[in-house]
């Protein structure tokens, strides 16, 4: 016989490793993903192709040329990463503008911190953000749903929802005259509304949430107090001024507040370790989308908002502390 | 209704493979090693030498100082050397080596199966009685019981809770001993219901043992002051903290103990100890230990001679398997992993666990992606995660602040790391920094 190994315990290991909660994110973004190729067609299956490969890419090639480590690609994250880049992009987005935001997005958002798990910001949100910044009108050009299916960076354009929603209300045009040309909310629930890649189906993506959460691959807290706060806030202003605010269902339904409050908020990187401490982040992110969408400049907020908490997540976690065994109780 | 604890908790497979084997009366070893130091506090002074003759159930060892215990001879047999010898938690300690000759047992041990439920002592009685007989806590810690059941003067004792969770996957010696020692185990509640003078007992059974609920539940009715309360199933329920929690939801504060929220913890194993000795006069010799593994050939429940070399066990359960790669001290949550078989079984010895080479390697480890599992499921509401940072870069006064002495070592967080993190050792090792520390403070 063989020497006996000797090690502290446990000696027993639980089913969850790195690999298998990546992929279990990934599993749950196919059913947006495959509506997204239902209504944008081969524009959908460019951008997430061009956007996993080269996420992929860069991973392997910054880890094994300039970390000079060994290579992690199989855990899964670079590919969560080059998923949720391409959910975040329009489906005519030429190429190499997603190699570009690829590489913003693994390259800085990323591996200058260290790799996984040392990143402040959430990776895929850097990288839409740098385009978004840097590429405004290829990145807010929207192709038409169905209409152009076959196309790719020559697709047919118009406007989202919620960009309709802000030039009509800042052009004095009410709610109910805006209503008539965004699409009906059912339409919108399915997806059949322009937008980012993977943005526009609630229903595909609350389905793979729920998935996320039966396998407890993530918590209820954070997307719950996202589209919570998201639905008080807008509620509010909509009760004070129905002319003027669209209705919370409208904030719900519309961009990308399902994906962010899903998938992009609860990245676990970048997000606290505490329930009150997402409690505390997913609010924040709320009200800032709100904020963004009703009073700034630009007609959605989640990235910006989501960005913007995950600076505070250390802060957070830094106050916030879970309560102790035994402090917390009147006994009796 | 179904009581748990609420703070978090985890669920390993339960692996419970000797459930159904009866209790066997392993054969007497050829020579016992006998530890001086089976329990928690300072180590017995032995009052034999070299060459004396011992019978069965002789005092070896008086305890001294305030937390101790009496150590005695399991066997009747010489003495052939007291020396420092290996235990199972690989440091040497005084032990007493005897050659079994055969069991002839100290006069005034009854030996017979009759069952005595008339209690005659008082508590005080009972005390003396336990403190004489060597018992110490059976569930694991080993905590001398004759001290546990001293209550401090100013505080009182509401309940004596019993723990018959056994939350260690693996173990059954705690629910074999509960189908067929009942009766006995029913007469030591009430003894130490004495000791203690609280009038209500409960005993904390997780429901993956109906058998036992059934069983205990038909037993106790003709006593109005002990009840059973099923537990949900979730680790780590059978720690005296968590227990009290689930059965009076009462949270014992960090450095306090169950007493000071009116409760006193026994495992049911340490009340059939005590029923053994008070009703019995019989001191602890032996106890029920599982030997199991899924590769064993017949994983069993032994009622095991305190000193039996762990080697015995296994061969009397088919023999050590091929690719063996860890034999553990205990289950697999919190035993220790032994390294050598010629270690004894002790009175904490609650199981010896075989674990194929396969399931005896840890994990990679990869970076943390900071899930929060770790936070989520600690039962003592401590971030380990943190913990591990504080100790990688030896920042005492952070672990220290972040509560590192609540740990109780039950490992939930290492067993669910997604990353292999082996949070557990770093978490000891801020520990053990940190009470250095916090004694050099006292000074």
């Amino acid at each position: 016989m063989d020497k006996l190994i000797v090690a502290p315990s446990p000696h027993y290991y639980g089913d969850y490793t790195v690999q298998k909660l990546m992929y279990g994110v990934i599993y749950a973004l196919i059913p947006a993903l495959l509506v997204s190729v239902y209504f944008f067609g081969i524009g959908a299956l460019i951008v997430a192709a061009v956007s996993i490969v080269s996420c992929l890419a860069f991973e392997y090639l910054i880890q094994k040329y300039l970390m000079k480590t060994e290579p992690t690609v199989t855990d899964g994250s670079a590919l969560v990463t080059g998923l949720l880049l391409a959910f975040n992009l329009p489906t005519n987005l030429p190429w190499w503008i997603i190699v570009i935001g690829s590489l913003v997005a693994i390259g800085v958002g990323k591996m200058t911190f260290g790799g996984l798990g040392n990143n402040p910001f959430n990776p895929a949100l850097v990288g839409r953000v740098f385009l978004f910044i840097s590429f405004p009108v290829q990145m807010t050009s929207w192709p038409t749903p169905i209409a152009s299916r076959m196309q790719y960076t020559d697709a047919v354009t118009g406007p989202t929802p919620l960009g309709i929603m802000k030039e009509g209300l800042s052009a004095e045009v009410t709610t109910s005259q805006l209503m008539e040309q965004i699409p009906g909310y059912m339409e919108m629930f399915m997806g059949h509304m322009r937008g980012s890649l993977g943005e526009m189906s609630a229903l595909a993506l609350l389905a793979g949430g729920i998935y996320m959460l039966s396998r407890r691959i993530i918590t209820w807290h954070i997307p719950v107090s996202v589209l919570l706060s998201v639905l008080v806030f807008t509620g509010i202003l909509w009760l004070i001024n129905p002319y003027d605010n669209a209705d919370p269902l409208f904030h719900l339904l519309s961009g990308g507040l399902v994906l962010g409050a899903f998938y992009m908020a609860t990245d676990y990187v970048t997000s606290p370790m505490t329930p009150k401490g997402m409690w505390i982040f997913g609010v924040g992110i709320g009200v800032i989308t709100v904020a963004i969408r009703v009073f700034g400049a630009y007609p959605e907020g989640v990235s910006f908002a989501i960005l913007i908490m995950n600076a505070f997540v250390p802060l957070i976690n830094k106050y916030v502390k879970p309560a102790g065994f035994g402090e917390e109780v009147k006994n009796g | 209704m179904i009581k748990t604890f609420t703070k978090g908790g985890v669920h390993p497979p339960e692996n419970k493979l000797s459930a159904n084997s009866p209790i066997r009366v392993l054969p007497l070893p050829k020579t016992v090693n006998i530890p001086l130091s089976q329990h928690l506090g300072a180590p017995a002074e032995p009052l034999v030498k070299k060459g004396d003759r011992v019978k069965t159930g002789e005092l070896l060892a008086r305890g001294c100082g305030f937390i101790s215990a009496c150590i005695h001879s399991s066997v009747t047999g010489k003495i052939a050397k007291i020396d420092k010898l290996m235990d199972h938690s690989g440091y040497r300690r005084m032990t007493v080596v005897i050659d079994t000759e055969e069991d002839e047992w100290q006069e005034g041990i009854d030996t017979s199966p009759n069952l005595v439920k008339n209690i005659a002592l008082t508590g005080a009685e009972i005390i003396e009685k336990t403190k004489g007989s060597g018992i110490v806590g059976l569930g694991g810690a080993t905590f001398p019981t004759h001290i546990k059941l001293s209550v401090p003067k100013g505080k009182k004792a509401e309940y004596l809770i019993i723990n018959g969770v056994e939350c260690e996957p693996c173990l059954t010696a705690d629910h074999r001993l509960m189908l067929e020692k009942g009766e006995e185990m029913i007469t030591g509640i009430r003894l130490i219901m004495r000791a203690l003078e609280v009038e209500k007992a409960i005993i904390g059974i997780e429901n993956n043992k109906p058998d036992a609920i059934s069983h205990l539940r038909s037993l106790t009715g003709e006593y109005p002051g002990i009840k059973v309360q099923p537990l949900k199933v979730k680790y780590p329920q059978g720690a005296e903290k968590q227990l009290i929690k689930a059965i009076i939801n009462r949270e014992v504060p960090s450095g306090k103990l169950p007493v000071d929220v009116g409760a006193v913890v026994d495992n049911v194993g340490t009340a059939f100890a005590v029923y053994e000795a008070v009703q019995k006069n019989k001191p602890l010799i032996e106890r029920v230990v599982t030997v199991t593994g899924k590769k064993l050939a017949g994983p069993s429940n032994f009622l095991v001679r305190i000193g039996t070399p762990v080697a015995d066990l296994i061969n009397a359960a088919g023999g050590l398997p091929e690719d063996t790669g860890k034999v553990v001290n205990g289950g697999p949550m919190m035993g220790k992993a032994l390294n050598s078989l010629d270690v004894p079984v002790t009175k904490g010895t609650s199981g010896i666990l075989l674990l194929s080479r396969e399931e005896s390697f840890r994990r990679p480890v990869l970076n943390c992606i900071r899930c929060a599992k770790c936070v989520s499921i600690c039962p003592m509401g401590l971030e380990p995660y943190l913990l591990r940072a504080a100790s990688e870069y030896k920042k005492w006064d952070i672990a220290e602040n972040e509560r590192v002495m609540d740990c109780m070592e039950c490992g939930s967080c290492s067993y669910l790391c997604p990353s292999g993190i082996p949070l557990l050792d770093f978490i000891r090792l801020g520990k053990a920094s940190v009470s250095k520390i916090i004694r050099a403070r006292k000074q």
